[in-house]
């Protein structure tokens, strides 16, 4: 009855839920229960790139993701954080179809790249990815050399012209802040970078074929703070050129670089704010308790 | 009621003892047993490593020390024995042994006595030197036992020859004299000797000359005469085409004829031709060989008999004990060439293996070539596009199996696919003029390399399987989330990446296929096949010809030689070369594979 009513009053008075016990509404979904995330109406009002509707994903009989609504507004940097096994990753992965490859994930619901159909029947997977960048969270560049490492978007795309690519690569790693280290090493291989420079080096590669949204999952995780600062200033280069939707387990980080963040529990959307919004005034005790560090 | 009671008796009893036992703390010795520091399985794992290392290193030194030395001249040793015979040769091996009573008996009266003394003397055990006298065609021997109680004295004459000869073996002898056009130019050994030197060379090279003229110019003449009767040959068949198809008269069979004719008026000419070039050619040979004729040296034999050995059949000729330590090292070496850059001679006994060097090198290289797309390509759809399940399961069973199936099965295999069906086929369809004489319907090294491919296609497969296997699967992730297929996912990240893995198993593969011997006697390899599946005559590849190869040629030597003693220590250097040459093509493939590595796999964190 109670948790009825919790979802009656969702996005009615914040300032009710506020009262509510510490964690009530997560121990509510990991029993299960499913809630209206909280978003702030100031996101429903923007551009947008990414609109993710009702979205549920399964690894095989265990639900991953359970009705994700949300969209990600163009030129921001939307940062998603939540609890390890939330579901963060298989949802930026569900963005580029990386999680076609995993034989045992069943989708429903969609999502919309700028207007057009991510999960639409027909759409090509291929051709889909190209109009995205993804940086993983363990740097994974190629066996090949660094040039070859950045423009490899194009190279499979079969683009051969010499000064074209030479013009890709040099604006990529000026871009991903890497261009005055390696310049004179363009040839040799990318695994002989550092694991910084490595990060740097994916970056680039994932802003080479100009991507229309960049994904990144916890760039910076095995990082030392100076890689991390580094990779931090990019980020905030590359704000308002691209559309960037990070995975973070880093508050500080999240409060630093993104403009909106979103707070995943157990496969749901919990809240969704803007930051400075969502770290200094939430809506839920909730996300503040996780903010915070109360809740683990 | 009883056991409870006993129960009840041993509860406070065991309770005491665990209470104790926490009270002391569990650990109650004072030092870790041996079996738990697995200091004993060490001592076994060390053992076994140290008992390999032993047979593998006491393997290696035998062919090497054996192999070495097989080339190094040794003295000549002239022994008299009691009974008047004198022995000249060189002493290849010793061995002791109890001589029976007969032996004695059939010694002269006179030295009976002593030999019973020397007996005697060593507990009644002789000692007996097996000399390599040569000679063959006067003593129908090339070895001679001799018994130490048999022998009279022994000496190392100053001016015995020893000649290494393009037939008959070697021949041992005292310089007697030197004849030009049958006429005594020289007498005293030294003079002889002077003289054979000063001639030898040109004589030599004129020989070579004759050679070149025999087998190159002659085969070019050959050559030519066979493809135009060849041409004829298929004219005909294609008349007798027409005939059955269309009927006498018709006008394709007419046709036919006309090509018919022509083929054979070009055969006419050419034989013409020929014929004169031939008589060219003839001319010049004999011109050489009377050129040559008139040199010969007279040398006398340990029993007196005398021998004119012309000198175009002296391949080398050295005063063996006269020989300073850098004459020795000369000859040594020039054996060695000679053994690495000539033809064989003698039934495979002497000479080079040049051919079987070239022969294996070019069949483990096709071999390679051949196995190494076909296991990545296998290798790849198992583990990339197939999808996992029991079939592929069994695959995968029965891949692995295939390495353990005795290679003469692969041999049979090979014989009967490749050569006869293959082959067959590939003979009826393009080479029918020159049928029933097979062309590709027999053993060749084509065959052979393809026989050994399948041998050693699963060592290819689990190697390539493995590397793909360890590719990050981070790294193909990042590739498909730069928009690339599978297929190029695959050729631009996984395969480069997995290369130093796929060079593993060719070199595996190179390894197991380069010595392999048994299937090679069905599908090619003979004891003798001077002309080489790669040389001047178009279309300069010939994979259909069969070929000698290092393996067989050991065998060949050391259970199928006429004069096996003087082949058993060819066997050892050709074994030395044999392992040296699988070494090098190791060692080339790990140089490779080594930069691959460098190129793809170093990582820094
Ligand atoms: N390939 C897979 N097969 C089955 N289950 C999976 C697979 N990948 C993820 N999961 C499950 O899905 C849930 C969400 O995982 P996900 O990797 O998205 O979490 P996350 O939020 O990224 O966690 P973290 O912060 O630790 O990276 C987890 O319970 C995880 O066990
Ligand atoms: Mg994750």
């Amino acid at each position: 009855m109670q948790l009825n009513q919790t979802q009656v009053t969702t996005n009615g008075s914040p300032e009710l839920l506020k009262k509510r016990s510490m964690d009530g509404r997560l121990k509510a979904i990991a029993a299960g229960e499913w809630f209206e995330p909280a978003v702030h109406p100031d996101l429903k009002q923007q551009d947008v790139v990414l609109e993710i509707t009702g979205f549920n994903l399964w690894y095989g009989a265990a639900q991953a993701l359970f009705d994700i609504s949300m969209t990600i507004p163009k030129g921001k940097v939307t940062a998603l954080i939540g609890p390890s096994g939330c579901g963060k990753s298989t949802l930026l992965r569900s963005v580029n179809r990386l999680n076609d490859l995993v034989d045992s994930v069943r989708i429903s619901g969609d999502m919309k790249l700028n207007q057009d159909s991510i999960y639409a029947r027909g759409v090509d997977v291929i051709e889909l990815r190209k109009r995205m960048g993804m940086v993983a969270q363990k740097s994974n560049p190629f066996p090949m050399s660094i040039y070859e490492n950045v423009i490899y978007p194009l190279r499979i795309d079969g683009v051969r012209d010499k000064a074209m690519l030479d013009e890709v690569c040099e604006k990529s790693l000026r871009g991903a802040a890497l261009w005055d280290e390696v310049k004179d090493r363009l040839q040799q291989s990318a695994l002989g970078l550092s694991g910084g420079q490595q990060q740097r080096l994916c970056v680039a590669r994932a802003i080479a074929a100009e991507p229309e949204m960049l994904l990144m999952d916890e760039p910076c995780s095995a990082l030392d703070p100076i890689a991390t600062s580094k990779i931090e200033d990019l980020i905030d280069q590359l704000r308002g050129e691209y559309t960037i939707l990070i995975v973070t387990h880093n508050m500080q980080q999240a409060a630093r670089v993104s403009d909106n963040t979103a707070f995943m529990y157990l496969g749901q959307l919990v809240e969704y704010s803007p930051t400075r919004t969502l770290f200094q005034k939430p809506q839920l005790t909730e996300t503040e308790d996780y903010i915070s560090g109360r809740f683990g | 009621m009883n056991s409870s009671k006993s129960s009840t008796v041993a509860t406070p009893l065991a309770q005491s003892r665990v209470a104790e036992r926490v009270r002391t703390g569990y650990r109650t010795k004072t030092r870790t047993a041996l079996a738990a520091h697995g200091q004993p399985y060490v001592w076994l794992a060390g053992g076994m490593l140290a008992l390999s290392l032993a047979m593998i290193l006491g393997l290696l030194t035998l062919i090497l020390v054996r192999g070495t030395g097989t080339f190094w001249p040794a003295p000549v040793i002239q022994v008299e024995m009691v009974d008047g015979r004198i022995h000249m040769g060189e002493i290849t091996r010793h061995s002791s042994y109890v001589p029976r009573e007969e032996l004695l008996l059939a010694l002269p009266a006179q030295a009976m006595g002593a030999a019973r003394a020397l007996l005697a003397a060593q507990d009644g055990v002789s000692e007996r030197f097996l000399i390599r006298t040569g000679n063959f065609e006067l003593t129908q021997e090339h070895f001679n036992w001799v018994s130490d109680f048999a022998i009279n004295s022994t000496s190392y004459p100053q001016w015995a020859l020893l000649f290494e000869r393009q037939e008959w073996g070697r021949f041992y002898g005292m310089p007697e004299a030197f004849l030009i056009d049958g006429e005594r130019v020289a007498t005293t050994p030294a003079e002889v000797w002077g003289k054979l030197n000063e001639h030898h060379r040109d004589v030599r090279r004129r020989w070579q000359e004759r050679r070149a003229l025999e087998t190159h110019e002659i085969g070019k003449i050959n050559y030519a005469l066979e493809q135009a009767r060849l041409q004829v040959r298929g004219a005909e068949l294609a008349v007798e085409a027409a005939e059955g198809r269309d009927g006498k008269g018709s006008p394709a069979q007419q046709k036919a004829l006309l090509h018919l004719g022509a083929a054979q008026a070009g055969l006419a000419q050419l034989s013409v031709e020929a014929d004169a070039e031939y008589g060219r050619l003839r001319g010049e040979i004999n011109r050489i060989n009377q050129e040559n004729a008139r040199f010969e040296i007279l040398v006398t034999t340990a029993d007196g008999r005398e021998r004119a050995l012309p000198l175009a059949q002296i391949v080398r000729a050295y005063t063996p004990n006269q020989l300073s330590l850098g004459e020795k090292f000369g000859i040594y070496f020039d054996r060695w060439l000679e053994f690495l850059r000539d033809d064989p001679r003698e039934a495979n006994s002497e000479g080079g293996v040049f051919p079987a060097i070239f022969g294996t090198v070019v069949m483990t290289l096709i071999m390679s070539i051949c196995v190494v797309p076909f296991g990545v390509l296998a290798a790849l759809y198992l583990r990339e596009y197939a999808k996992a399940g029991p079939m592929i399961s069994t695959v995968r069973i029965a891949v692995n199996n295939l390495a353990g199936v005795p290679s003469i099965v692969f041999g049979v295999f090979g014989l009967g696919f490749f050569c006869y069906l293959m082959g067959g086929t590939i003979d009826q369809l393009f080479y029918s003029a020159k049928l029933p004489s097979p062309t590709f319907g027999t053993g060749g090294i084509l065959w052979a390399s393809l026989t050994l491919a399948l041998l050693t296609l699963p060592v290819v497969i689990v190697a390539t399987e493995e590397s793909l296997a360890a590719v990050p699967s981070s790294m193909r992730e990042g590739s498909y989330a730069c928009g690339a297929s599978k297929w190029q996912t695959i050729r631009r990240i996984v395969l480069p990446r997995a290369m130093p893995g796929i060079m593993t198993g060719m070199i595996l593969a190179m390894a197991r296929g380069a010595g392999e011997v048994a299937p090679l006697m069905l599908v090619g390899a003979v004891k003798l096949a001077p002309e080489l599946p790669v040389d001047g005559y178009a279309p300069f590849v010939h994979l259909e010809r069969s070929f000698m190869h290092l393996g067989f040629h050991i065998f060949d030597l050391g259970f199928q030689s006429q004069n096996s003693e003087a082949a058993v220590p060819m066997v050892f250097s050709t074994t030395l070369l044999l392992v040296a040459i699988i070494a090098l093509l190791n060692i080339g493939a790990i140089l490779l594979r080594n930069r691959l590595r460098r190129k793809f796999m170093t990582s820094q964190f």
